[in-house]
């Protein structure tokens, strides 16, 4: 069986909160705190982007996985913002990770999904025979233009797994992907921010594919909602994945450590795959794990995983996404996160 | 930079690829052909810890034009355990805050943009531990 051999992620230290951007725009913070359930989001520094979030997240995954990095055959990087338009983010994260020559590596881009579909691929080609070693990861420095609702989401961050058939932290025990063209949210090419349907993006599209890539996942490994300790669902805002869960038959303790979105924002591709971090942190032997993406366009993949005795043994190797959400961390009033993100036009 | 010269410095900004002279056992940071301590030219291939102790800083509050939206930022060297020393940026913290004796872990970050079109050069910076 293949699983995951080692995980890590990084969430960069500057934050923002909801308020401080409703402040901005004359919009009352308390009902855009309800509304969305977002507290703040990570905002990535001058110097952070998808490659340097990756490389993090991988470093800690490789630490986690105790493995030599040339042994990873294959390498993928999910995101809707590599840094650039042409030349690979994977080429400098295998490079900086010590993966380099004998790998396969791509780019991968499906809106907030990129992150499981590289995810899956790895562990295609692990389960296959044709890679010893995979890693897939999600990672995103997510842009939202001014006062639109995506703003109080659009954050930073990124998760790294391994994955491998042997010293498994995690076996992986069924996988399922359901997809379909809906056009619910988009980035044209040359256009700095995306856009999205506003309410089209909710019962058509989030709630749709996840509602529908969870039953399917559920009906085939004949696993019920109760049989989980843990699910994480997509996280675009606070509620999405709540409400989600709910009409799954998830209660709100087995999504409680997941949902890290409410202290980070929404990371895009790196959305659900930290708050699989997150519950991988804390995670008990023979813990049942539920995890299902949504990347607009659409789709859903889903995972249903299982925790081993050797996870609780390598958590310590890398550091936790609570250290990450609670530790050091700096706020940034409106006008220094508008430099941050480049929103001021500046003269050559 | 030219691509060129940043690719073949990818040992050092990617790596931390360090030399420690087998004649006075001095570790240089990058590596070198002659040891500056005792002219040695025998040299075995380290890699410098990501992890290190600031030797002395500075406050830089008006740097080059590529780096003006940064300022003011903190420069400093950095002493790691195998006694390599290099000159690194100290971020994510106030740049007054950045003493010697500050303990840094040495964190992948970009270093420059080449312009609007140019290419994006990478490498290490500190970052204060905890």
């Amino acid at each position: 069986m293949a699983g995951i051999v080692g995980y890590g992620a990084y969430i960069p230290r500057n934050r923002i909160k909801s308020e401080e951007i409703a402040r901005q725009w004359g919009k009352d913070p308390q009902a855009i705190s309800r509304g969305l359930l977002i507290q703040e989001k990570s905002v990535p520094g001058l110097d952070e982007d998808t490659i340097t979030i990756s490389v993090a997240a991988g470093r800690g995954a490789v630490a986690r996985a105790g493995i030599d990095p040339a042994l990873i055959g294959a390498l993928y990087i999910g995101s809707e913002s590599h840094p650039y338009a042409v030349k690979p983010s994977g080429t400098i994260v295998s490079e900086v990770l010590g993966v380099t020559p004998e790998v396969h590596v791509a780019d991968f881009e499906f809106a907030c999904k990129a992150g499981t579909e590289a995810m899956f691929v790895a562990l295609g080609l692990v389960e296959s025979g044709r890679v010893e070693y995979a890693m897939g990861i999600g990672a995103d420095t997510s842009q939202g233009a001014p006062n639109d609702a995506l703003e109080f989401s659009a954050s930073a961050g990124g998760a790294a797994y391994i994955f491998g058939k042997e010293r498994l932290l995690v076996e992986v025990l069924d996988t399922y992907s359901y997809t379909t063209d809906t056009p619910d949210f988009w980035r044209r090419e040359g256009e700095f921010y995306p856009r999205h349907g506003g309410r089209f993006t909710g019962e058509p599209a989030y709630f749709k594919h996840v509602l529908s890539a969870t039953r399917a996942i559920l009906d085939r490994s004949g696993y019920k909602a109760s049989d989980f300790r843990h699910a994480i669902f997509h996280m675009p805002n606070g509620k999405f994945p709540l409400s989600a869960g709910k009409q799954l038959g998830f209660t709100k303790e087995q999504m409680a450590v997941g949902w890290v979105v409410p202290l980070m924002g929404n990371s895009y591709s790196g959305s659900s795959p930290t708050g699989l971090a997150a519950v991988l942190d804390i995670a008990d032997p023979d813990d049942l794990i539920l995890i299902t993406s949504f990347g607009s366009g659409a789709a859903s993949d889903s995972f249903v995983l299982r925790a081993t005795d050797l996870l609780p043994q390598r958590v310590e190797r890398a550091a936790t996404v609570k250290s990450m959400l609670e530790g050091p961390r700096h706020y940034l009033t409106y006008g220094e996160y508008a430099k941050y993100r480049e929103k001021i036009i500046l003269n050559d | 930079m030219p691509s060129p010269r940043y690719w073949r410095e990818k040992a050092n900004r990617f790596h931390l690829e360090a030399a420690r002279c087998q004649g006075c056992g001095g570790v240089t940071f990058p590596a070198r052909t002659i040891c500056p301590a005792c002219r040695g030219t025998e040299f075995e291939t380290l890699y410098l810890s990501r992890k290190g102790k600031v030797v002395t800083s500075t406050v830089v509050h008006v740097g080059p034009n590529e780096f003006q939206m940064e300022a003011p930022y903190a420069m400093a060297v950095v002493e790691t355990p195998e006694g390599g020393r290099l000159m690194v940026q100290v971020v994510d913290c106030e740049p007054s805050d950045v003493l010697p004796g500050l303990e840094v872990s040495l964190e992948f970050r970009l270093i420059r943009r080449e312009g609007h079109g140019g290419i994006l050069c990478y490498g290490h910076k500190g970052v204060p531990v905890g």
